[in-house]
This record gives structure tokens, C-alpha cells and sequence, in this order.
């Protein structure tokens, strides 16, 4: 059971437009346009693999959100998260296009739920355990990668992901009364 | 001596690196991993690989596997993993999960 306090760890204390992260993502990112080298092929495969994932985040979400599981605040936090997944979806897309790739395209709901094991899912407890895992692993994803990137702003973009994810995973974390590493440098490890 | 890789180990390494594109029996952002020593490099059914992996005559094994982990791009020029696990006995010990019966085809 979820106490009080825990769930009063995830109240939303702030928002943030998609436009703006969109752009504070991309900002770093100089114009090129359809001339894509190999090395740029390269970073966008990055970006789209990074872009997968969030897809699959705003969907395990929108499970979470549509299961009438999740009690508030807790269904306020994880709408909250799914609004920076969403943020992080439109950033990488404006980001791939730009540099002349072809975004990932969104699975439908229905293929999110069966490869995550939805029909597991019976508690709130239980989206949440989910989501942890996803938001650490995403963490780990994104700090993994950000050696393979051949441009530096863009790694930086990987940083700012890992942020997030590691972010939401510690506020997961709180709320599933979980200890917090004990040792320093536990991500990308 | 080298310590014998241990699969336990590897099962955390595997939760906590793998994990996030990965899972033993269902295609997410990578493809499921039951059964992939002994499998063709990009031969999982359904799952939409890069050219560069479709194309690759890899099969999986304890070596290739090693190699991929390392430095991906190096072993297949062109996949799209570009995740790398740079300590040996880190890779040996995912490997030694992935070889290990519960993680084998059924």
C-alpha cells in the first residue's frame, strides 16, 4: 500500500510547454538539411532508437492512466511524466527531420500492451513497478549511447533524456518506498 | 585463473543495461533475446532490423556476442545498437546469462 506521504512526493510542482522543450532540445543542433553524411545516419539511427522508446513510455502511461488503477496524485504525476515523454517524442522527431532521417513511427496501443505484459497488470502498485523499470532502463539507454554520437550536441541531448528518465525513476522510486542506490555512479553503469 | 563468468550477475547486468530496449520474449525497441546463441544475427521473425543486420552472416555465439558487445559497430558496420558494455567481465557475464538454460530457446 501507498502512503500519503509517498504519493504527496509525486505531485506535479511544475509545467513546461512541448514547443519549449522541443526547442531547448534541438537548439544546440546546427541546420543540415537532407545531405546526410554517414556519421549524421548514424546519430539519427541513435535518436530513433532513443524515439522508440519513447513511444513505448507514453504508451505504458496511457495504459497506466486508462486502467483506473491509478489514484490521486499519483495518476497526476504519471500524466505529468507521460507530458515530458511526449515533449522528448516531439524533440527527437523535430531533431531527426532535421537533420534529414525519418522518425520512428508509433506502434499501436495494442502491441505496447502485449509486449509489457499489461494484461499482468493488477494494481497500482503494479504500473509502477512497470514504469520504474522503463524509466531506468531508458536512463541507462540514453547514458550508453551518449559515446556512439558523433556530434557533441547531440550527446548532450542524451544527457538531458537521462535526466528526465532518472528523474522520474527516483520519484517512482519514492512513492514505491524503494532504498535509493547506495553506491555513486550506479546509472549508465 | 579467471573467475567462471557468473549468469546471476549477468541477470542484473542484463536488468539494469539491457533491459530498457530488451527482453527475453518480446520484440520492444530491440528484438527478444530467448534462444539468441545459436541464432543468425537478424533472423528474429518480425522484427524490422537495419539492412546492415538483415544482411550480416553472424551467428551468435559466446565469441561473436563478445565482439558485438564490445564495439557493435565494429563487428556489423551500419547496425543501429551503438550500445556498448566495455568491461570484459561485464560482457561475460551477460553472455553467460544469455547462455544459460533459462534464457534458451524453449
Amino acid at each position: 500500500m501507498l502512503n500519503h506521504k509517498r504519493r504527496s512526493f509525486l505531485t506535479a510542482s511544475a509545467t513546461t510547454t512541448l514547443s519549449a522543450a522541443a526547442f531547448g532540445l534541438i537548439a544546440g543542433v546546427p541546420g543540415r538539411g537532407l545531405a546526410m553524411g554517414m556519421n549524421g545516419a548514424r546519430d539519427v539511427d541513435i535518436l530513433n532508437v532513443a524515439l522508440g522508446l519513447e513511444h513505448e513510455a507514453i504508451n505504458a502511461y496511457q495504459l497506466g492512466a486508462q486502467s483506473g488503477l491509478l489514484q490521486k496524485p499519483v495518476l497526476d504525476a504519471a500524466v505529468l511524466f507521460q507530458s515530458h515523454h511526449k515533449g522528448h517524442r516531439d524533440a527527437l522527431i523535430a531533431t531527426i527531420e532535421k537533420l534529414g532521417g525519418r522518425p520512428a513511427a508509433e506502434k499501436p496501443m495494442a502491441e505496447y500492451a502485449r509486449t509489457l505484459n499489461a494484461a499482468t497488470i493488477k494494481s497500482q502498485e503494479d504500473i509502477l513497478n512497470l514504469a520504474a523499470r522503463l524509466e531506468l532502463g531508458a536512463s541507462n539507454a540514453y547514458l550508453g549511447v551518449i559515446p556512439s554520437f558523433q556530434d557533441a550536441n547531440l550527446a548532450k541531448v542524451a544527457a538531458r533524456l537521462a535526466a528526465d528518465e532518472t528523474m522520474h525513476w527516483t520519484a517512482l522510486s519514492g512513492v514505491l518506498g524503494r532504498q535509493l542506490p547506495g553506491a555513486p555512479l550506479s546509472f549508465g553503469a | 585463473m579467471a573467475q567462471a563468468a557468473d549468469p546471476e550477475r549477468g541477470k542484473a547486468l542484463y536488468e539494469s543495461r539491457c533491459s530498457g530496449c530488451h527482453s527475453l520474449d518480446q520484440d520492444r525497441v530491440g528484438p527478444r533475446h530467448r534462444g539468441v546463441v545459436g541464432r543468425k544475427a537478424g533472423s528474429v521473425a518480425g522484427f524490422e532490423y537495419s539492412a546492415a543486420l538483415r544482411a550480416s552472416r553472424v551467428v551468435w555465439s559466446a565469441k561473436t556476442l563478445d565482439a558485438w558487445l564490445a564495439n557493435p559497430e565494429r563487428l556489423i558496420p551500419g547496425q543501429r545498437m551503438n550500445y556498448s558494455v566495455p568491461d570484459d567481465a561485464d560482457r561475460a557475464a551477460l553472455i553467460a546469462y544469455l547462455t544459460q538454460p533459462a534464457a534458451a530457446a524453449r
